[in-house]
């Protein structure tokens, strides 16, 4: 029996070789052709781009973060060979393409503003005050282009424009702050940041406190279940099993 | 091989499988496998738990922890040599002088900074040094949300209860009740500066189902709800213009031989290190999922590698339930791009089942994580009911179009954007078809150990968050990891800053501790090569490896 669990964390470890040490090069049966940074290397096909620059031989200290495409880190500019356009995407989210050529933004040094929330409030003051340039805003519609999350970027400067923080904060909400609209905006916007303030204004202004946690934080003061708890901890561990195990599971 | 013919993002014979799980779902829809016996749950882990399986761990051989297990990819960086030669490194002057260092900033580094500033400590006088960037973090990538009994049919003594139960009831009693007691201050606090968590029509959080919980206490920003709480904290921490360096991660600590009083940084770019002299230090640099234990895929960021364990290790910091790890019952298994990645149990809260290849509900979608887990594992290597992917990794399916089934139409749309979108970059529709799935490394379960207030048994050093131990026992339940973090983090900020009112001293900076640490090394009989912290996976191709010469 021993033996037949052991095999079984074998066989798990080496079907999921190929992602935690790499892939090796005899059970490639693909390749494709990409330039980084203007060099050409030739990697197995159906990588991300930031697996091909791996498997290329780059190690990541910049342009790599949560590699599940939360964090924003791997922001990367591409253009596809026999096409002028520049694209834009993330790393960890984006498969390797035959005729890549890429490069990683490392950095994105957009201007941020101090503020104390408290002393702001939803609406169009608060731009003027905090972000006055969010005016200058083309209405190119570039930013909305270059979001890796397919976030209407142009439609919630509009929004913050007009000192609509609700419609703001609502569609700039799946925001990883990337920084790629920033640097393709004519007009030297820093939206993510813009979206940022108004999403903490619709939080904190649009969003109060409900009644239930107003009330459970009264009898937390209160010390209501102090000793109760108390009692709990230091129960017996055949008692607590026996609570654990008689609980009442609530349905959705 | 032959091309594979690929129809709406899956190969052919991975489509007629699916075609499987659309016929039985009518019939499933309205039926739900029944949750196992306490009995029922050993069986499995104990048949299929990576943790229980043998092989795996081995006994540290010395320090504080003799004795304990820990799995061997964690063991093999405690029984390693520093990165510096104490005999041979130079500690220049001070680069910094502080009164606070944070390492580390995720929610728990970035929350200890807002209260260790709101309890007195000077902005300046604190600093927050990062491996990556701030921010960069499990914290950012936490879909599924928080705990806080905040409902009037829940208490902080349910929280409790639930909380141990999942744990094995290993848990450490003074930090769970900490963390139970503390967690709806924590969300009133995270409101009033700004977070959007999801509320229903009449202003009430919406608070969902989760695995081995008993109420409804699962409180989320959509699926980005670790982003949502961290972008909101940065933001209100460089409001406040806190210092923080990033791309400097700690590669040792200081110590005058028994009070930690100074780290070493490095510059990731340019290899110059840097002496920080603090009076005190939280350590808050997260967990170890990049070290792949037993092989797994992880859910974790790239620099989640056991760091501030190591560190903390050889100073002398005593660690507890080293030997067990949190596997994600559901981590993608396909595409091959997005092995590993976290899909949420919010997803299973809402409806979502595993399905096994005859299309059958074989297993509760909501137990704890590592009975989920297990059962899945069982399934897919012990009853031979998985999916085999095209590159050999077997998996179930989680049935997610269940969820607009049940909760009505465009339910995913709104509750889930990043797995939708996740899995549209692959031309997958989780709307309409199932995504295969298996377990992946997900939590470090065990870690430093702390009193309620993130000390530990060094003068000198705090520690939140997850490389911390004791809170979750041996095994977390979801939505209590931002919790731990938030809720010690703000516990070691407000912790130090009272300890730096009473005007302490700084101390001396030496590597008295490294002599004691190779004196200990030498003694148990190991000998390596073998130098820690890693700070990254090594993820380059080998043959390019294998031609690689240092030059400069």
């Amino acid at each position: 029996m021993a033996e037949e669990k052991k095999n079984i964390m074998d066989e798990i470890a080496e079907a999921n070789k190929s992602v935690v040490t790499g892939i090796d090069e005899k059970d490639i049966q693909h390749w494709i052709n990409i330039s980084i940074m203007g060099k050409k290397y030739r990697v197995p096909a159906g990588l991300t781009i930031m697996q091909a620059m791996e498997f290329a031989g780059y190690r990541f200290i910049r342009s790599c973060g949560c590699r599940a495409g939360f964090c924003g880190a791997c922001a990367t500019v591409y253009r596809i060979e026999g096409d002028y356009r520049l694209k834009t995407a993330l790393a960890c989210q984006t498969r390797a393409e035959n005729g890549m050529y890429l490069v990683q933004i490392p950095f994105t040094p957009a201007q941020r503003a101090n503020y104390d929330i408290n002393q702001l409030r939803p609406g169009i003051e608060a731009f003027l005050k905090v972000y006055p340039e969010i005016l200058k805003c083309l209405g190119c519609n570039t930013c909305t282009k270059a979001c890796p999350q397919d976030i209407d970027v142009m439609e919630y400067i509009a929004c913050g424009k007009r000192g609509d923080v609700e419609k703001m904060a609502e569609i700039s909400f799946d925001c990883i702050q990337c920084g790629l609209c920033s640097i393709r905006c004519p007009a030297e916007l820093a939206q993510y940041n813009y979206a940022q303030l108004g999403r903490r204004l619709f939080g904190k202004y649009g969003m109060p406190i409900p009644e239930h946690l107003r009330k459970r934080l009264d009898e937390l003061n209160q010390g209501k279940y102090e000793s109760d708890l108390k009692k709990l901890m230091t129960a017996p561990l055949e008692e607590l099993r026996r609570i654990y195990t008689s609980r009442d599971i609530e349905k959705e | 091989m032959a091309e594979l013919k690929f129809i709406g993002g899956y190969p052919e014979y991975m489509r007629k499988l699916i075609d499987v799980v659309n016929k039985t779902r009518p019939q499933r829809k309205d039926y739900t496998p029944k949750a196992m016996t306490m009995a029922e749950r050993e069986e499995v882990l104990k048949l299929c738990h990576p943790d229980y399986a043998p092989g795996g761990k081995r006994q540290l051989l010395f320090g504080p922890n003799a004795g304990d297990l820990a799995p061997n990819e964690v063991a093999d960086l405690i029984e390693a040599h520093p990165l510096i030669d104490p005999e041979q490194f130079i500690i220049t002057n001070p680069d910094y002088t502080v009164d606070l260092l944070i390492i580390g900033g995720g929610l728990a580094g970035t929350s200890a900074a807002l209260l260790a500033n709101d309890n007195g400590v000077k902005a300046e006088n604190i600093l927050l040094v990062n491996k990556l960037r701030h921010g960069d973090s499990n914290s950012m990538m936490a879909e599924g949300g928080t705990q806080a009994a905040d409902r009037e049919n829940d208490s902080p003594l349910i929280h409790y209860i639930d909380t141990i139960g999942g744990g094995h009831f290993a848990n450490k009693p003074d930090v769970v009740e900490a963390l139970v007691n503390d967690a709806p201050f924590v969300m009133e606090w995270l409101c009033n500066l700004g977070a959007m968590f999801d509320r229903n029509p009449d202003g009430s959080f919406v608070e969902k189902a989760f695995g081995g919980g008993s109420r409804l206490r699962m409180h989320a920003c959509k699926d980005y709800t670790g982003l949502e709480e961290l972008r909101v904290l940065r933001d209100e921490f460089r409001c406040r213009q806190i210092p923080y360096l990033e791309f400097y991660p700690v590669i040792e600590f200081l110590t005058d031989g028994n009070r930690v009083t100074g780290a070493i940084l490095y510059n990731l770019e340019t290899g110059e290190y840097k002496i920080v002299q603090a009076k005190a230090i939280i350590l808050a640099t997260g967990g170890f999922g990049r070290l792949h234990i037993r092989g797994f895929p992880t859910t974790n960021h790239y620099g989640a590698t056991a760091d501030g364990i190591v560190l903390a290790y050889r100073v002398g910091a005593k660690l507890r339930d080293t030997d067990t790890v949190q596997y994600h019952p559901t981590g993608a298994a396909y595409p091959q791009q997005i092995i590993g990645l976290l899909l949420t149990e919010k997803l299973r809260g809402m409806g979502a089942q595993p399905i096994n290849i005859d299309g059958e509900a074989f297993v509760f979608p909501l137990e704890p994580r590592d009975v989920e887990a297990a059962s899945f594992i069982k399934e897919c290597y012990v009853n031979g009911k998985g999916i085999v992917t095209p590159t050999g990794m077997r998996g179930v399916w989680l049935d997610t179009p269940l969820i607009d089934i049940k909760n009505g139409p465009g339910t995913l749309e709104k509750a889930f954007p990043g797995m939708l979108r996740l899995y549209k970059r692959f031309d997958i529709d989780i709307r309409k078809d199932p995504v295969l799935v298996f377990p992946t490394l997900h939590y470090q379960n065990g870690g430093v150990e702390t009193d309620p207030w993130g000390r530990t048994n060094i003068e000198g050093l705090w520690v939140a968050g997850e490389v911390s131990g004791g809170v979750h026992g041996k095994n977390r339940l979801m939505g209590n990891s931002t919790l731990d973090c938030l809720v010690f983090g703000r516990r070691a900020g407000k912790s130090t800053a009272e300890y730096l009112n009473s005007d302490p001293q700084f101390g001396k900076l030496t590597l008295e501790h490294l002599k004691n640490h190779k004196k200990m090394m030498a003694e148990a009989g190991i000998k390596t090569t073998r130098r820690a912290p890693i700070l990254f996976p090594e993820y380059r191709g080998k043959a390019v490896l294998a031609r690689k010469i240092d030059i400069f």
